[in-house]
């Protein structure tokens, strides 16, 4: 261990910021897609769910690329399934107690933190296969940048949907005299899915290396 | 009978699992690309759907649930095991898949060849554990109106994939703008699905 790299190498620095961009999980990588669009009506629902999703995703990363060496190919899945499940179970009852009216708003999508493709491809792609601190901020980088797109997305459907931000009302009453209108179809679940296919229409359109073949 | 019914078309139009809570999306985005493979996970799901939603609702309500235990002794009927639900669904649903992964292996290996590598991934499919959790959480009288929700539920996660793997067959002949191609216009497609499927919203039977 006499050539240790320093903590925070390059290599590791793009570890974190590649999933903000280039290979973000949503946009690029297809993953965890499930929750992100279900729970990004308001701000602080996004924020709550990209905060238990990152410690999550960087707990049983470190979890799992501590146990890499001991953990039968077979069975890996069941593993990999205990890791999350505990640990999300951890989560949930911390929201129940200091969350609570969050936690009750977030319903099944706490619990479903545990099939977040997010996780298994995570632990699959990158833990399995990496010493734990590289696979910490392995998990840190994906959950801050599947966090950005729920964040992008909660901020226009609750701006648009219902003219507040973070629950404070910034539209000004003078807009909605002269006319102006909360659009209610933000709001509904299909245009979540519109927002985040413009999202990946406007990040594709600036780098083209992403750009899918016919 | 009339209240299954009910339930039943309700799970697959109203409260469609893909187009009213997203569940499922890695899989139905990854998969949809025919309409030959997405018919073979789309029936897979509606099978593990109808199995797992019914076994977890019997674990519900005789194990995990407060007070669930007392049919085994009076003096456990204050203990709440309901900490332990996500951890017991998912092993259930991992052993579900498995058994009926043997079970169709020996008894349709027709179809078991054709659905493949898909069958063993619907561990991880989040329809299926959200298809557990949504029954948890809305408390069904009894364990027809659960499997009555588990099939609808699984039909409409069916139909969803068959018809955006239509779209996307017929897709590839449209001249769409290069960023959008693929997972872009997959995305917005789905979303003008969804609002069409909006419109059976608030129909009561």
């Amino acid at each position: 261990m006499s050539d240790r790299e320093p903590l925070f190498s390059a290599k590791n620095i793009k570890l974190l910021t590649e999933p903000l961009g280039e290979n973000n999980p949503i946009t690029v990588q297809v993953l965890g897609i499930c929750s992100a669009l279900a729970i990004t009506v308001k701000m602080e629902n996004s924020v709550v769910m990209a905060v238990s999703v990152m410690v999550v995703l960087a707990v049983s990363n470190v979890v799992i690329s501590l146990l890499r060496n001991s953990i039968p190919p077979r069975i890996r899945i069941i593993v990999q399934l205990v890791v999350i499940a505990t640990m999300v179970i951890v989560v949930d009852e911390i929201l129940k107690a200091y969350a609570y009216e969050v936690s009750r708003q977030l319903s099944v999508f706490v619990g479903l933190i545990i099939t977040n493709c997010i996780l298994m491809g995570r632990l699959e792609a990158f833990a399995m296969g990496n010493k734990p601190w590289p696979s910490f901020l392995d998990g840190i980088g994906n959950a801050a940048g599947y966090g950005l797109i729920l964040i992008i997305v909660a901020f226009f459907r609750e701006l648009l949907g219902s003219g507040t931000f973070w629950g404070m009302k910034i539209i000004p009453d003078a807009w909605y005299d002269a006319g102006y209108q909360n659009n209610g179809l933000m709001i509904l679940p299909p245009m979540a899915l519109v927002t985040v296919g413009i999202i990946i229409w406007v990040q594709r359109g600036r780098n083209k290396n992403l750009v899918e073949d016919k | 009978m009339e209240n299954l019914v009910n339930i039943f078309v309700k799970s697959v139009f109203i409260d469609n699992m893909i187009f009213a809570y997203f569940l499922g999306m890695c899989s139905y985005l990854a998969v949809s690309k025919t309409v030959k493979t997405s018919t073979g996970l789309g029936i897979a799901v509606v099978f593990v759907l109808g199995f797992t939603v019914p076994v977890d609702y019997l674990l519900q309500n005789y194990v995990l649930k407060a007070g669930a235990l007392s049919w085994l002794s009076p003096g456990l009927a204050d203990v709440d095991l309901s900490f332990l639900s996500f951890i017991m669904f998912i092993a259930v649903i991992a052993s579900m898949v498995q058994l009926v992964e043997m079970v169709i292996e020996k008894f349709s290996p027709a179809l078991y060849s054709s659905l493949g590598i898909f069958l063993p991934l619907i561990a991880v499919n989040c329809a299926i554990l959200g298809g557990s959790l949504f029954m948890q959480e809305r408390d069904y009288a009894n364990i027809a109106e659960a499997t009555a929700f588990g099939l609808g539920s699984g039909v409409g996660w069916f139909l969803a994939i068959i018809g955006i793997a239509a779209i996307r067959e017929k897709i590839r002949y449209s001249n769409v703008p290069a960023p959008l191609r693929g997972l872009g216009i997959t995305f917005i497609i789905t979303g003008l699905m969804g609002i069409a499927f909006m419109s059976f919203m608030g129909i009561k039977l």
